[in-house]
């Protein structure tokens, strides 16, 4: 096995060296002692034995060589070497290391990102050949169409329906709240993953509505609150009140069939009665369910949706009022379809591309730093060729040492990377909502990193390498400077710098931008006050509330909410706005008679409300009058309405109050009775949305937001408020949070987005400041005894900055709106993500252009100080 | 011609080369005289050679290193008839077939000089 003994070698490298050495003095001492017996005097014999020896020196080298020739020695020699090089220069390789792992850290992170949300996908069995079926754009489908689509497509092994639901789950004491999938029966068999515990539940079980009394367990779940029990299989819990068996658990990284949502347990739909107290399965206009199918093998994407479309055709024909502009798509799932999908790819993606550019930009400080260095190391780069050293060699070595520097900075970047994406992976980031994306890095996040690192190193080690094949010796150990290669050479690094302070500026100012927009998203109008206000959500159905029983109980948890000291007004919304449900309807003017979606007036967001809720959300009622408690299910159906909704229907505010508009496919005819102002329902970034307010005890709902508005510091209330509503319930599961804790969903993107960006653009700029200080610096040194004679001669100031300093301020300027222009460019994408995000903001573009200066001065600051303070006659000295 | 100084780092011996005649002599040594030291071996070809030949230390150690590596020879430390330590060589299984090989190429080489000289 010589190549155990080579690598054997290498750890015993000195004893070996000694060998060496006491194997030739053997060979010496031998001659010696035959020249002593044959009688020359002991002098003269050692003298005759060096004699004939020759050079001990190369010889022992040559012997070495031999040793080390199979390679593996030799590298690790050129390893050792290197790194003597580079602790020679601790400042160089400090910059050099950071630069690259800060940059290697931020790809890493943003790749791995990448690859949980983007590249990865469901982490099923075959995953390649499921896919969400959108209708119209839109990822949700109603109960009836599914079956339709389940019976009559002939292009999927299975289609599964699911939604997301939360529920009070008794296991003995109070109810707590547990999130859930509703999932049609056949949904595991269509995920196709085997469970870990018990079994599944399958379309054999069903016998129609309410027959399948099982859930089945997230493996979380099942480990935090039944202590990883295996017993568990059978025992009967109950959820919202009614008794469910639990089935089975289901497989430690089995999320079901979407990636960011932690569901606790997975629920039969066909139980939506009994789980949400009502049941919407056999209402065709009711589309609140994601479908989720396996294709057949061999069928492709195209022929699957012509297969779907054909069933759609068929909906269309059959059920004209609902149905008739059915149109079926399938869209990757993971991401709730397209509505997060598409957003969140485009995102990713493009911050996958800035963190390229990061890279990009730190391979020009690199490849400057290194050429600078080969530059200043020419004189012993020519020395050692003079005395017959190899370019090869020479090359090799440069070579080594930023393939070291590149194994030290990707190993550093993948260290901080891992550290940061295992915080992430932990992070839920809304308050509210089981979100979390697992983000811990894999297999492939660490070769991405590792090959990044190895290709900058090579990259930025092959910078200097025309700067070393052209250099002539003699001139270089004449002059002093190595002249071949230079002007070629600067145009290269400017080139680069260019591009690194553009990065820069593309990173500043969309980051700028979207800073910009989530500030004026925090002041935009919402239509509603978030400051001093509670939100307590609760589910009287999780309490086993129902029909006669509800609006006493909300009734009483208001008055109790108006009870507490620092509560100045309470009332109740069904959906609040801007969290994570709502509810959009078509809306008909009076006297239509076909009540196809197509031939709506408007699509109107619908909500339930409680006298007192205008008032405690801080929403201005702009004409007419609020609800009043006798506005109940015996009185005349009433509504209010908000501007936008009074322009579209009614044309103008005072015609809305008083008119009437239909409802529900014409069953109901609401009178308004007000206009409130606009507000944001969905989305910060939304345009106007019409909305109309009906009373809950006209439209009753278990699930109810209630806002207190406080005098003071909503937290000092808050507890006051969880006591009272217990006092009237302790088994009724509830959240409490501020207004503002609660805004954080919706606020979510817009934040996240401005912290990628600020964190990249701060990375950026830090590049673009070593990156020009390395410039501005190396010139000012080259160009050190010019500036003092210049000096001695009587040039000013001035010009001595402008001789040192020119060239950096011409390239960090043309970098600079190279750069803005671009980034004006790119936040068009930022304005879908972040609120109000405009480019063409004149703060945006005074703020960048005020940070590039602060930058470029930051960075030349000190070189421009040497250059001014250089003292001619000490420089003259030197050399 | 033989006392060639370049060494010929970590390949097989070539055909027909004048280079690979110190390792045919070293090889050639080995097999005659069992295990020997470096300086020994220096000795045996002076003296097999009528003092024709000699090697120089500059190119023998690097030589014997280099077989050593690819596995033609192995050593070990051992004492002399003076008591004096030297690393001692001696002709592996690999070596000696080594050894046939290298001899048939110099005789081919040889003969090609010879025709090559006598031609007219």
């Amino acid at each position: 096995m010589p190549i155990l003994n080579r690598v054997a070698n290498l750890f015993r490298r000195s004893r070996i060296d000694s060998e060496i050495a006491a194997e030739l003095e053997s060979h010496i001492a031998l001659r010696i002692e035959d020249n002593i017996a044959a009688g020359m005097p002991p002098q003269e014999a050692r003298r005759d034995a060096l004699l004939r020896f020759g050079n001990p020196t190369a010889t022992r080298e040559n012997v070495t060589a031999a040793d080390s020739a199979l390679s593996l020695d030799r590298f690790w020699f050129d390893l050792r070497y290197a790194m003597r090089q580079l602790i020679k220069s601790p400042g160089f390789t400090f910059t050099a290391v950071v630069t690259l792992a800060v940059a290697i850290a931020a790809n890493a992170v943003v790749f791995s990102i990448l690859n949980a949300l983007v590249l990865r996908p469901l982490n099923l069995p075959g995953a390649d050949r499921l896919f969400n079926i959108d209708d119209n754009g839109q990822s949700l489908n109603s109960y009836p169409d599914f079956r339709d689509l389940l019976q009559r497509n002939k292009a999927f092994d299975g289609i599964a329906l699911y939604t997301f639901e939360s529920v009070g789950l008794d296991t003995g004491g109070n109810p707590q709240k547990a999130w859930i999938y509703e999932a049609s029966s056949n949904y595991f068999d269509v995920l196709g993953a085997p469970p870990y515990l018990g079994r599944f539940f399958h379309s054999s079980d069903e016998r129609g509505l309410d027959s399948i009394p099982y859930i089945v367990l997230s493996y979380p779940y099942w480990r935090t609150h039944f202590h990883g029990d295996e017993s568990v299989i059978g025992r009967t819990v109950a959820m919202n009140r009614h008794q469910f068996t639990v089935l089975g658990v289901a497989p430690p990284d089995f999320r079901g069939s979407e990636l960011i949502y932690q569901p606790d347990f997975w629920v039969p739909i066909v139980d939506q009665a009994q789980v949400e107290g009502s049941s919407d399965l056999d209402d065709r206009g009711n589309s609140s369910n994601w479908l989720i199918g396996r294709l057949k093998p061999g069928v492709t994407v195209a022929q699957a949706t012509g297969d779907l479309n054909v069933v759609a055709a068929y909906l269309k024909k059959t059920y004209p009022t609902n149905d008739d502009a059915a149109k079926f798509s399938l869209v990757r799932p993971g991401l709730v379809g397209d509505m997060l999908g598409g957003p969140v790819r485009a995102f990713v993606a493009g911050l996958m591309l800035l963190a390229g550019l990061i890279l990009l930009a730190a391979c020009a400080n690199l490849g400057s730093l290194f050429a600078a260095r080969a530059a200043d190391r020419s004189r012993e780069i020519a020395l050692r060729m003079a005395l017959g050293s190899t370019r090869r060699r020479i090359l090799r070595q440069l070579l080594t040492e930023s393939l070291l520097v590149a194994s030290a900075g990707g190993a550093a970047g993948i260290a901080a990377s891992v550290f940061l994406l295992r915080a992430l992976s932990t992070w839920q980031p809304l308050p509210q909502f089981p979100v979390n994306v697992p983000v811990n890095p894999d297999a492939r996040t660490y070769l991405v990193a590792a090959m990044l690192a190895i290709v900058s190193g090579l990259l930025c080690g092959l910078s200097p390498v025309r700067q070393v094949l052209r250099a002539a010796p003699w001139e270089v150990v004449k002059t002093g400077t190595a002249i071949a290669g230079r002007s070629k050479r600067f145009a290269l690094r400017d080139v680069l710098l260019v591009v690194q302070v553009a990065v820069c500026a593309v990173l500043l100012t969309s980051s700028l931008v979207a800073v910009r927009g989530l500030a004026r998203s925090l002041g935009a109008k919402f239509g509603f006050q978030p400051q001093n206000a509670l939100l307590l959500t609760s589910d009287l159905n999780m309490a086993g509330y129902s029909h006669d029983r509800i609006p006493p109980m909300q009734r009483r948890m208001l008055d109790a909410a108006n009870a507490v000291p620092g509560v100045t007004s309470a009332g109740l919304i069904d959906n609040i706005p801007l969290g994570l449900g709502w509810s959009q309807t078509s809306v008909f003017k009076s006297g239509t008679t076909d009540f196809r979606d197509s031939n709506a007036t408007a699509l109107s967001m619908a909500y339930g409300i409680s006298p007192g809720y205008f008032k405690a959300a801080g929403t201005t009622l702009i004409a007419g009058r609020d609800i009043a408690w006798s506005d109940d299910k015996n009185a005349p159906a009433v509504v209010l309405v908000n501007r936008e909704f009074a322009r579209k229907v009614f044309g103008s505010v005072s015609n809305a109050v008083g008119a009437h508009f239909l409802h529900n496919k014409g069953h109901d005819s609401f009178l308004v009775i007000g206009v409130v102002e606009d507000g944001k329902y969905v989305t910060l970034t939304e345009g106007p949305k019409p909305a109309f307010f009906r009373p809950l005890l006209q439209s009753p709902s278990t699930e109810t937001t209630l806002v207190a508005r406080t005098s003071a510091d909503p937290h000092a209330a808050a507890p006051a408020l969880h006591d009272a509503v217990r006092a009237l319930d302790a088994g009724l599961p509830f959240t409490l949070f501020t207004w503002e804790q609660e805004l954080s969903s919706a606020l979510f993107a817009s934040r996240t987005a401005t912290v990628a960006l600020g964190v990249l653009g701060l990375l950026g700029a830090m590049l673009a400041i070593t990156g020009i200080f390395g410039m501005a610096s190396y010139s000012v040194s080259k160009r050190l005894k010019e500036m003092g004679i210049r000096i001695a001669l009587g040039a000013n100031k001035l010009q001595v900055l402008g001789a040192a300093l020119g060239r950096a301020f011409r390239l960090l300027a043309l970098g600079s709106v190279a750069g803005i222009l671009l980034g004006l460019a790119a936040s068009r994408v930022l304005a879908f993500i972040v609120y109000q995000a405009s480019p063409s903001d004149p703060v945006v573009l005074a703020g960048t252009i005020l940070a590039m200066m602060i930058l470029g001065l930051a960075a030349t600051w000190a070189p421009a100080h040497r250059a001014l303070f250089a003292d001619p006659s000490r420089l003259m000295r030197e050399e | 011609m033989l006392s060639n100084t370049k060494t010929n780092r970590g390949q097989p011996m070539p055909k027909n080369d004048l280079q690979g005649s110190l390792d045919l002599l070293v090889l050639k040594t080995l097999a005659q005289r069992g295990r020997l030291h470096g300086y020994g071996i220096v000795l045996h070809i002076q003296r097999a050679s009528d003092d024709l030949l000699q090697v120089e230390e500059g190119s023998l150690y690097p030589a014997l290193h280099r077989m050593e590596q690819i596995r033609w020879i192995s050593s070990d430390w051992a004492l002399t008839e003076t008591n004096r330590k030297a690393k001692y060589y001696k002709l592996t299984a690999e070596g000696r077939r080594q050894l046939q090989l290298a001899e048939e190429n110099f005789d081919q080489l040889v003969r090609g000089v010879r025709a090559m000289l006598r031609y007219a």
